[in-house]
């Protein structure tokens, strides 16, 4: 019997053998959830916080030199979109990116028409912001369906686009599953039709993984999130291309040209600004290690009994999502099963019965029913080892036989 | 409310049930004052309980929240009412009357009600006696604020004015949660899920008076870190009326597919639920509780006929006490939300295990037939239970 004086607290207190073995194996593979920051992004926020912690709008000398690590994060992440540091708008993170830029492009662009596109597999950040301009604001919205791969059907998206939409927002990388859409197809789509409709991306999962450029792939507005490249929680920006009509969503102070009020998150922002700039050093040699992972993985789980893979499985798709459906076996069952080994992963939707939502995305591709609870999503960085591929792949085979055997009878 | 920060600096408190428990009386009203000061053990600013002459007295020593302290007060059981009150040094009967006054216009700035003055007179050398100090400050009042009229049988607000060796001066009552004193009446041994009605089955019997320890089975990785983490927030909340408990955490995952493996799958939750009551049973033994406690409601769900409930029951010899057996779960959820335990308990963490629950259990379930399946656990389950025993984990529970 083991006392327990704090109740429990961060971190784990019930048994695991791992307490007694302090050199267990551990496979973070929720890297699409959020990352560890690179050390140097860590050095950087430090600095931010405690020696150069002014007020970038303040007219002394620290306010000066809070300032600089502004301007040179904005021309780090400027310059990974071949695009100008004065079209980079610095948020709390992916959701207000997506925030920024839907509601934000909506309401610029009212008087112009009230029509907007996006998907059936968007992210909440996205798609609950149409939801609310739908039933709030008096738009009306047309989403997309996907194939069984995840892409957008462009046939579709081409008839639903009319004269007054406004703006259309599609995700480069789906969250999921990986899938990756042909971002520049779709822009020459859209503004062939009707070259005034703005065009979002949510690459929230796409940045550090692609090379993206927006002015190429005719994108107007594109989200991004600081803590899925190694960089630090709470902090993302928003692409505005030069010209574009936008709206704030944010009122107050009047920074950042007025586009979103509020103190700059220097820390935050500084780190992402480096964390940027590291996840695009040797970025070739970075994606082919994390193709190499995935297929692997994908060939070690493809030889286990009773798994699917969920859309495209090789370089079509993004390099660091895997998405498995496991017949018979709850996913969040196995979660805590594979978290007891020290491998940390998503499950592709909610578990409980409480919880009604599933998962769009698996809806979207068509998966049968009984699989919507039993998949799971793992996801790599540049952190990821072979080893801990190898790892996960020995623990699972172990473990689905015994799970499989107790099912709901 | 500002007005009335600096206005209160003591607190009477009154009970009604333990002041009929005759001589043993004052094991009641030291309960009371225990947990009158661990209620208070968190709240901003020091207090003193005291006991004096058959009331207690809740006094500040510095700079307090009241509502703060109300709100604590108002989960202390055994207390019936809690009255705000402020004291003041006094010479003459002028001193008195001018702080009457001032409270009167302060803490009732309504102006138009009726009133009665509601003296008592213990410092006997006083020069005016009881009576002649009501009319006199009767006067006063309505002279001060002439919209106030005397109603001396059914008065909107009483003035109770108390002349001691200091004045003490009260006209509310807010009202208290009742029962008694938590550690009057032995421990009982809560099972606690994560659901809506065991953390309401803890609050009504420590509304009794009795102390709580609490077991829950966990499951992993049927059920997640995160709904242990809900049980122990429930426990939290629980103990804010209950006092601190321990919580008995139970690793049920080898009992629970050793069942699963051997029993007739539609019997599972009912000889589950007999190991439930036979470990809690044990570790209400070994830590001196007096009876077992379960949310059970009379059926509820199929576990909960009067046959699942005679067939889970009968495995132990302690009481089982099923405190919300008759209500619905409309009435449960009311409670839960008023001793605010429902947010809590609707988190969705707990139903992974549902693998464990059979499509069509039995609701009649024949104790002889349950008896039988159990004997092919034997030989394995012993061994496993007691392993649950010793690796348990004791998490110390204690409200903020």
């Amino acid at each position: 019997m083991r006392r327990n004086e704090k109740g429990v607290g961060p971190g784990k207190q019930y048994d695991r053998t791992d307490q007694e073995d302090e050199e267990a194996m551990e496979a973070y593979l929720d890297n699409s959830a959020t990352t560890k920051v690179f050390e140097p992004v860590k050095d950087i926020v430090v600095k931010a916080m405690t020696e150069d912690y002014g007020n970038p709008s303040s007219l002394h000398k620290k306010g000066v030199e809070a300032e600089r690590y502004v301007k040179a994060a904005a021309e780090s992440v400027a310059k990974t979109l071949r695009a100008a540091p004065s079209e980079i708008i610095f948020t709390s993170g992916g959701t207000e990116s997506n925030n920024m830029a839907v509601i934000g492009a909506a309401r610029a662009m009212r008087r112009a028409g009230k029509h907007l596109i996006t998907t059936t597999i968007e992210h909440p950040s996205v798609s609950n912001v149409f939801r609310y301009l739908e039933e709030e604001e008096g738009f009306s919205v047309d989403y997309i369906p996907v194939d069984e791969n995840g892409h957008v059907r462009q046939d579709a998206l081409l008839a639903a686009l009319r004269e007054d939409t406004t703006l259309v927002s599609v995700m480069y990388v789906n969250n999921e599953i990986g899938s990756r859409n042909p971002v520049g197809e779709i822009g020459a789509v859209i503004k062939k039709k009707n070259p005034k409709t703005l065009f979002h991306v949510d690459a929230i999962q796409a940045y550090g993984k692609y090379r993206i450029c927006p002015k190429r792939e005719q994108i107007d507005l594109l989200s991004v999130s600081g803590h899925k490249i190694h960089g630090p929680k709470g902090v993302g920006f928003l692409y505005v291309k030069s010209g574009t009509k936008l709206l704030p969503v944010v009122y107050g102070g009047g920074q950042q040209k007025g586009m979103r009020s509020g103190t700059h998150n220097v820390p935050g922002i500084a780190g992402m600004g480096e964390a940027a700039r590291l996840i695009y050093e040797d970025h070739e040699e970075k994606i082919r290690a994390m193709y190499g992972l995935k297929k692997r993985f994908v060939e070690l789980v493809t030889d286990l009994p009773g798994t699917k893979i969920n859309g495209l499985t090789g370089e079509e798709s993004a390099p660091h999502v895997v998405s498995v459906s496991f017949e018979g076996i709850k996913s969040e069952v196995l979660l805590h099963a594979l978290e007891d080994k020290g491998i940390f992963v998503s499950s592709g939707s909610a578990c409980s019965s409480n919880h009604p939502a599933l998962s769009g995305t698996l809806r979207g591709i068509g998966l049968k029913r009984e699989l919507l609870d039993a998949t799971l999503r793992f996801s790599f960085s540049v952190f990821t080892t072979e080893e801990e591929i190898r790892y996960t792949a020995e623990v699972l085979k172990e473990l689905l036989p015994m799970l499989r055997r107790y099912a709901r009878r | 409310m500002a007005e009335r920060e600096g206005l209160f600096h003591a607190f009477l408190i009154k009970y009604a049930e333990i002041g009929i428990k005759g001589k043993n009386r004052y094991l009641f009203e030291d309960a009371l004052m225990r947990q009158i000061r661990f209620a208070l053990r968190g709240a901003e600013g020091k207090f003193s309980v005291r006991k004096e002459t058959g009331r207690i007295y809740v006094e500040e020593e510095g700079a307090f929240d009241p509502d703060e302290v109300t709100e604590r007060l108002g989960r202390v059981f055994g207390i019936s009412g809690i009255c705000p009150m402020v004291q003041f040094e006094y010479k003459e009967f002028a001193d008195i009357r001018e702080r009457v006054v001032d409270y009167a216009g302060r803490v009732h700035p309504e102006g138009n009600f009726t009133f009665k003055v509601q003296t008592k007179r213990a410092n006997k050398g006083f020069p005016m006696d009881s009576n002649e100090i009501n009319a006199r400050l009767g006067e006063a009042l309505l002279e001060a604020y002439p919209s106030l009229k005397v109603n001396v049988h059914e008065p909107d607000v009483f003035f109770y004015v108390e002349v001691r060796e200091r004045v003490n001066l009260y006209s509310r009552v807010l009202p208290g949660p009742g029962g008694m004193p938590v550690g009057t009446s032995g421990k009982a041994m809560l099972l606690l899920s994560g659901g809506i009605d065991s953390p309401v089955a803890g609050y009504m019997t420590a509304k009794r008076g009795v102390s709580i320890d609490a077991v829950y089975f966990h499951a992993p990785p049927y059920t997640s870190e995160r709904a242990k983490q809900k049980v122990v927030d429930l426990a939290k909340i629980v103990s804010r009326y209950s006092g601190p408990m321990k919580l008995h955490v139970i690793n049920f995952t080898d009992i629970q597919l050793c069942i699963y493996d051997q029993c007739p799958h539609e019997e599972l939750t009912i000889i589950m639920r007999r190991y439930m009551m036979r470990i809690a049973e044990a570790i209400a033994k070994e830590s001196g509780a007096l009876a077992l406690v379960t949310g059970e409601s009379i059926g509820q769900v199929a576990s909960q006929t009067l046959p699942s409930l005679a067939c889970t029951g009968e495995v132990c010899d302690l009481p089982v006490i099923r405190p919300v057996i008759g209500f619905d779960k409309q009435e449960i959820v009311d409670i839960a939300l008023k001793i605010d335990t429902f947010e809590t308990s609707i988190q969705p963490f707990e139903d992974c295990c549902t693998i464990f629950v059979a499509k069509h259990p039995v609701i009649k379930p024949n104790r002889k037939i349950i008896r039988r399946s159990e004997e092919k656990l034997a030989g394995k389950i012993e061994e496993m239970v007691k392993t649950a025993l010793e690796t348990r984990e004791v998490v110390e529970i204690q409200a903020p």
